[in-house]
């Protein structure tokens, strides 16, 4: 009876430092998490320093200003009039007709950034923001909106939470995406005021208690924002806004913001965000979105209590700064407790982009801006099979595996996309993927020296469970994965074959004898369930 | 239109070419009228089991040409078999076979076993990987191909795979490994054409889908989960369990399980024939060959590991024998061993043999033309270390010979499958009965002739479709069958052609288009999301 009951092993730990075991595998976890995907060099490069280190670092990005996206797109069929083929178009000026060509371009753009993302969180917390704060470009389809939403939010990823709150509210393309820029004082819009309380800042739990009339009174503070599609930048039209005084319900003890004229009025918004932030729950409910993203879905109430509030009281004691958070989550007792390992389900973008990092996947360079863009739009293309289009979340929502009660990550695998990603890893393994003489392809060899033995065909297969896997398989299992290596044959013979190509590492025959063996271990490996947990 | 074009046309993705074969239908619980259009006709019904000795085996211990016994004792003094104890061949009086294969022995005094002697290929490799590679994919020795023979030949009869598979004209795996890996051997020329059950107990881990305990906490409850994805997204791991289910054996010669590998996986292989399953060929294997030390037991040669193996071996073969003509299958299984290479004529100073080269093939099966194919191997009297077998048939005309007469492809695809012309042998019966039309519509299985994009799909999604001219028409059904739209009701010129369904004032769901042009209908499912 208690078994079913209680079907899984559960933990009380909480934010306390932690102080436990620092191998390689509380590294891997860590970078997983954070990352995506654990490469074999950032392994190396993290497992020498302290716990408190490796986490400081993972919070503080290097690569914080990346180059614009680029013309990826003048071709016989299409011919940007302004921009040339490898310079900017985030500039402008506008095209519609190359709005379509533009968004492809930012998407493998943002595709690239994650792919060569520095030692850093900042990647993931970027797709973190665009979940949060949910836009669809194929909505508001402008491709430099949609370039500055995305800027805002890396700029802003470990920043002040309160300011990027304020900033995305008057952001161009979430005027357009959640009629901002249609909201006026005659007729106020209610659309992005209801998301602000409900989606970004406090959420629908049961301690949430804001009114409809609160979305109705907001809405009137937010009247009167527009874009200027020249220059591409919002701004307040104090004739549009509406100026009457604002008062709200008990649950914001019936505070009443002064209705402002002129460009005071833009104030009003400072000080709508102000009484939100009062608020414990905004603390609290973005907490637990944290939690859904870095660690696990569910929050017990041991995690509720342990981890989810004293989190929401640092985060209110730093003044809504997200770094302060995040680090005391990463050094805690709760995030490396063995039950919190190996349980997060990865997201489409963890798995793909992880797939091509951890497998070293080369990429062209920027001199071939064609290919370069071509071979990052896959990456983004398999990603959007396994339904995760970075840009396009299905909603405002954000993607249902962090909100939709019980399945949650779980939603990400199905009898479509399962099979997917074994058939992603298998043509990487296999053909790769070819244009214009550039090919994106996993080289099983390349993989196998990444290891510190790759003759001996035990040790190699217990390393690469390591690597790929959070979860340790059965002697059976490594014993079978062993067998791809040695086609039937004694151990010696793959470390005869396995020497004779380090011994003559340019004749194809050779490398291709163990090549071919590393790419059936490669595939099964990356085939089986445990592959797709991190 | 090609498949390739079709996909090159419609996205920039075409290098992926698996990924586009959409929602597999079992995932969508397979409605009814996705039955209506399954097309009822003969099935080329001949299966191949490839047995696999991996390792390089004996071949001289194994079919011993008594009539050069004397020369080849002087060079193998160790090892050799007593003659006495030879199992001679019914009307081969100068050739016998190695005294644990009794059961083999039986088959070929009945008719039903032929011995090819001497196969192997011109500047032979000894490592055992590299020359795998070789007969895997029936390359020269001095190339290196990267598709395997079997899997050249299922591409032939089912090019347009994985792409629209399963499906009704072929729902199950093409080849089916089992006791090993997907090997070279059934790589295609774009993907691997295989399924590996992966060991006689993975048959029941595939049943079952597990292979590792998982923990009692939040990891293993994910990987439950995946596990269970993993089991129902496996259409073919059904379609086997199905068949294992509905198969049997029938001899009692098998052994207890467990007591013979090989045994083990052809008694699986028997059960799934007799359950239905139209896999076209199966591989196993026996390892352990390699018998460079203490092949036999000195001073009494007639045991030890070699011994062992081919008791093994001749067992395996004569039980699955029986149990398929118990079963009534004689007339559709055809079996064929094979190893890398043979091992040398010397003997060494460990009572074993080293890499060698040419040696014995043995088909079996109720069509096989029974018999002796080749001369004994001649064995000089002053046998060097480095001596070795010369070949005597290229291995690739018996595959040809396989193809030709037992799959029943014409020359000119036997030549395209195997890359070059090989002579072909009198092996095997003739007993293709498989017409043209019934292949070439076997060959269309898995053809897409309309599909869409993106899917699945917010508001609209496109509907390519290709017309061999002619009256076209495309209708949406919802899941209950009811017809929703009419796309396209009218004559359409040949060629691709696309038209857009409007969703947005359809629920979400899974929709189903249906396309029809003349005898050519399909359909296919499609996602909306809202």
């Amino acid at each position: 009876m208690i078994a079913s009951a209680q079907r899984t092993a559960r933990t009380m730990a909480g934010l306390d430092t932690y102080t436990g075991s620092w191998t390689e595998k509380e590294v891997i976890h860590l970078l997983r998490r954070t990352m995506f995907g654990a490469t074999r060099a950032d392994i190396t490069y993290f497992k020498a320093k302290s716990m408190s280190d490796v986490v400081d670092e993972l919070l503080t990005p290097t690569q914080t200003n990346p180059s614009p996206p680029l013309n990826n797109y003048n071709s016989g069929r299409i011919t940007d009039p302004d921009i040339a083929l490898g310079d900017t178009w985030v500039n402008g000026p506008s095209n519609p007709a190359l709005n379509n060509a533009r968004m492809n371009s930012l998407r493998a753009w943002w595709a690239g950034l994650m792919l060569n993302q520095d030692r850093s969180i900042l990647e993931k917390m970027t797709l973190f923001w665009h979940n949060h704060f949910a836009t669809e470009m194929t909505v508001y389809r402008d491709p430099i909106f949609g370039y500055k939403h995305n800027k805002l939010l890396r700029d802003n990823a470990l920043g002040d939470f309160k300011s990027l709150v304020r900033a995305v509210t008057v952001d161009p393309a979430m005027l357009v995406y959640l009629n901002g820029e249609r909201n006026t004082k005659r007729a106020a819009d209610e659309n992005y005021a209801r998301e602000l309380q409900e989606l970004f800042t406090l959420g629908k739990g049961e301690d949430s208690k804001y009114t409809e009339e609160d979305v109705r009174v907001a809405a009137r503070i937010l009247t009167g924002w527009r874009n200027n599609r020249t220059n591409f930048e919002s701004y307040f039209n104090p004739n549009l806004h509406d100026t009457d005084d604002k008062t709200f319900s008990s649950f914001f003890n019936n505070k009443t913001i002064k209705g402002q004229t002129g460009a005071d009025g833009e104030k009003e918004l400072d000080e709508l965000l102000d009484m939100i932030f009062l608020q414990d729950e905004v603390a609290k409910f973005m907490c637990r979105k944290l939690y859904r993203w870095f660690i696990y879905y569910e929050i017990d109430a041991a995690a509720e209590q342990n981890v989810i509030e004293p989190l929401a009281v640092i985060f209110r004691n730093n003044n809504y700064q997200i770094k302060p958070v995040l680090s005391a989550l990463f050094k805690s007792e709760h995030f490396y407790d063995a039950v919190n390992q190996g349980c997060l389900i990865k997201s489409p973008v963890d798995y793909s982009v992880g797939l091509m990092r951890q497998n070293g996947v080369q990429f062209p360079d920027s001199s071939k801006v064609v290919e370069q863009y071509y071979m990052w739009t896959i990456v983004y293309q398999v990603c959007s099979l396994q339904q995760q289009a970075f840009g396009d979340p299905p909603s405002v929502a954000g993607w249902p595996a962090y909100y939709q009660v019980p399945q949650y990550h779980e939603i990400w695998i199905n009898t479509d996309t399962l099979p997917k990603r074994n058939q992603i890893s298998d043509v990487m393994v296999l053909t790769g993927v070819r244009r214009g003489g550039e090919q994106i392809v996993i080289d099983p060899v390349a993989v196998a020296e990444m290891f510190d033995n790759p003759q001996d065909a035990s040790k190699l297969v217990e390393d690469m469970v390591d690597y790929y896997y959070t979860l340790d398989v059965s002697s059976d299992q490594k014993e079978h994965m062993t067998s791809f290596l040695l086609s039937g044959q004694a151990a010696s013979y793959w470390t005869l074959a396995w020497n004779a190509y380090k011994a003559d590492p340019t004749n194809t025959t050779l490398r291709n004898v163990v090549a071919l063996r590393l790419q059936g271990l490669l595939k099964y490996i990356m085939n089986l369930a445990e592959h797709q947990l991190s | 239109m090609k498949r390739k074009e079709f996909l090159q046309s419609t996205i920039p993705f075409a290098t992926l070419p698996v990924l586009m074969n959409g929602l597999p239908l079992h995932a969508l619980g397979q409605p009814d009228m996705m039955n209506t259009l399954s097309k009822a006709f003969v099935n080329t019904d001949h299966v191949l089991v490839l047995i696999q000795m991996n390792g390089g085996n004996d071949g001289l211990n194994t079919v011993i040409p008594v009539d050069q016994y004397s020369n080849l004792s002087k060079a193998r003094s160790n090892i050799m078999i007593p003659l006495s104890k030879v199992l001679v061949l019914d009307g081969e009086d100068n050739t016998g076979f190695h005294p644990s294969m009794t059961g083999m022995r039986d088959l070929y005094d009945n008719g039903k076993l032929t011995v090819v002697q001497s196969v192997g290929y011109p500047n032979p490799n000894f490592s055992h990987f590299r020359s795998t590679d070789i007969w895997h994919t029936a390359s020269d020795s001095n190339e290196e191909w990267h598709s395997g023979w079997v899997g050249r030949y299922l591409s032939n009869e089912f090019p347009n795979y994985p792409v629209g598979f399963p499906n009704d004209d072929m729902p199950d795996p093409l080849v089916l490994q089992i006791g090993s890996v997907v090997s070279t051997v059934c790589q295609g020329v774009s993907v691997n054409m295989g399924m590996a059950i992966s060991d006689p107990d993975a048959y029941y881990q595939l049943v079952t889908g597990n292979y590792t305990q998982s923990p009692n906490n939040r990891a293993g409850k994910e990987l439950d989960y995946i596990r269970l994805v993993a089991q129902q997204s496996n259409a073919y791991g059904q379609a086997v369990k199905t068949a294992g289910e509905k198969g049997n054996n029938k001899t009692t010669k098998y052994p207890d399980a467990g007591e013979n590998r090989l045994a083990d996986q052809l008694k699986i292989v028997a059960q799934l024939i007799s359950g239905g399953l139209k896999t076209r060929i199966y591989v196993v294997n026996i390892n352990g060959f390699d018998t460079h030390a203490s092949q036999v037991v000195a001073g009494s040669t007639d045991t030890g590991v070699h011994a062992n193996l081919l008791s093994d071996l001749s067992e395996a073969i004569d039980a699955f024998q029986d149990d398929i003509e118990q079963l009534g299958l004689k007339d559709r299984v055809l079996g064929m061993t094979y190893s890398e290479f043979g091992r040398r004529i010397a003997s060494n100073f460990s009572s074993g043999t080293d890499h060698g080269a040419a040696a014995p093939m043995f088909l079996f099966g109720a069509n096989v033309k029974p018999g002796l194919l080749g001369d004994n191997p001649t064995i000089g009297d002053n046998v060097q270390v480095q001596d070795n077998v010369p070949m005597q048939y290229d291995f690739r005309s018996v595959y040809a010979s396989v193809l030709k007469d037992w799959f029943c492809l014409e020359d000119t695809e036997v030549d395209s499958v195997m890359g070059k012309s090989h002579d072909t042998l009198s092996v095997l019966n003739d007993t293709c009965n498989t017409s043209s039309a019934q292949r070439e519509a076997l060959r269309r299985s898995g053809e897409a002739y309309v599909m869409n994009y993106p899917n699945p799909f917010t508001a609209y999604t496109t509907i390519r479709y290709e017309s061999t001219g002619g009256h076209i028409l495309i209708q949406v059904f919802n899941n209950q069958g009811q017809v929703i739209e009419t796309l396209v009701d009218s004559e359409i010129p040949h060629g691709e052609h696309e038209v857009v369904f409007d969703a947005s004032n359809h629920a979400a769901g899974t929709y189903y288009y249906r396309y029809q042009n003349g005898e050519l209908q399909q359909t296919k499912p499609m996602i909306l999301v809202k």
